[in-house]
């Protein structure tokens, strides 16, 4: 990612074509998996919600893999530990205030 | 076509100069990455307020009635095509091919368009049917997502166009090669943002 020099021969250029092509694919399933499920209502109630919540978690993370090049290499460490971070942060921004909000909300009814 | 031209102009141009070094390229990209993360924030912030207010629709329609999945996936769709195109922009941008990078990035610029000119039209279509932003609390928190987005994507796309002007005025430089490789990390991580509102406000706001 933070290497403009490094890439010239005509291997490596397939190679990132290939790796790109994989991360759309893969992307086009997990897509392609919600939507449809959503739309014919082929599931029960719950088994559609995990199915969409757990297409978009493995999208996010086929995204971050394949267009963001994000891994655990001395140069992109850093890069990564730096979004583990702020995924800590936004489960406990999130995921506390729908908690404290929606127990809230029962304890009033 | 004179594009192509001048292109092949440049890159005897840009070759020359290819191997000087850059140090700061790294940390430039770095310390954009760390903005995005901070913009990672506000988004979770924003989804956190639509979390806690979807269901507060004061009596007016809900997710259900206003959604249209067909519609969505075909927003979905050209972004999601917009990533892989940027994607292979940037790989012709490392191997110093200025004509297809910039061929890609049109096609990424129109893919953009097609995305925002599609929400614009829900967003028109919503208010004019007077479920505009301040007909609920579910409203109000929906625009405000979705607008905000949107707004970014806007934003890239004027990011895009600076950039194709100065590809073809400069030449594929580490200068410009590192600008489109920050592009490329907000163009990626706005796609990542889409996933995560087609996933909850579309697709769990049908269920």
């Amino acid at each position: 990612m933070s290497n403009a020099h490094s890439s010239h021969g005509e291997g490596d250029f397939g190679a990132s074509v290939k790796s790109y092509l994989v991360g759309f694919v893969l992307s086009v399933i997990l897509t392609g998996i919600p939507f449809w499920s959503v739309m014919t209502h082929s599931f029960d109630h719950t088994t559609t919600l995990w199915i969409v919540v757990a297409a978009a978690i493995v999208q996010i993370v086929v995204h971050l893999k394949y267009f963001l090049h994000l891994d655990f290499s001395k140069e992109g460490r850093i890069n990564t530990f730096s979004f583990l971070f702020t995924a800590l942060i936004i489960v406990m921004v999130v995921g506390l205030s729908v908690w404290i909000i929606y127990a809230a909300n029962e304890l009033m009814m | 076509m004179s594009i192509a031209i001048k292109a092949d102009l440049h890159d005897a141009h840009s070759a020359e100069h290819h191997d000087e070094h850059h140090d700061t390229s790294g940390n430039t990209l770095f310390g954009f990455w760390i903005y995005l993360m901070t913009d990672c924030i506000l988004f979770a912030s924003v989804f956190a307020t639509y979390a806690v207010l979807f269901m507060n629709t004061d009596g007016g329609v809900s997710g259900k009635d206003i959604f249209e999945l067909d519609f969505v996936l075909i927003e979905t769709a050209a972004l999601l095509v917009s990533s892989i195109t940027y994607g292979f922009a940037m790989i012709c941008a490392r191997h110093q091919k200025k004509a297809a990078t910039l061929a890609w990035l049109l096609i990424t610029f129109a893919l953009g368009c097609v995305f925002i000119t599609m929400e614009v039209y829900e967003f028109h279509h919503l208010i004019e049917h007077g479920n505009g932003p301040d007909r609920s609390a579910f409203l109000s928190a929906f625009f405000a997502l979705v607008g905000m987005h949107g707004l970014h994507v806007t934003a890239g796309l004027i990011w895009m166009l600076i950039m194709m002007v100065e590809v073809i005025k400069c030449g594929l430089n580490n200068r410009s090669i590192t600008r489109l490789s920050c592009l490329s990390l907000f163009w990626h991580f706005l796609d990542i943002v889409w996933v995560c509102v087609f996933t909850v406000v579309y697709l769990l706001g049908v269920l």
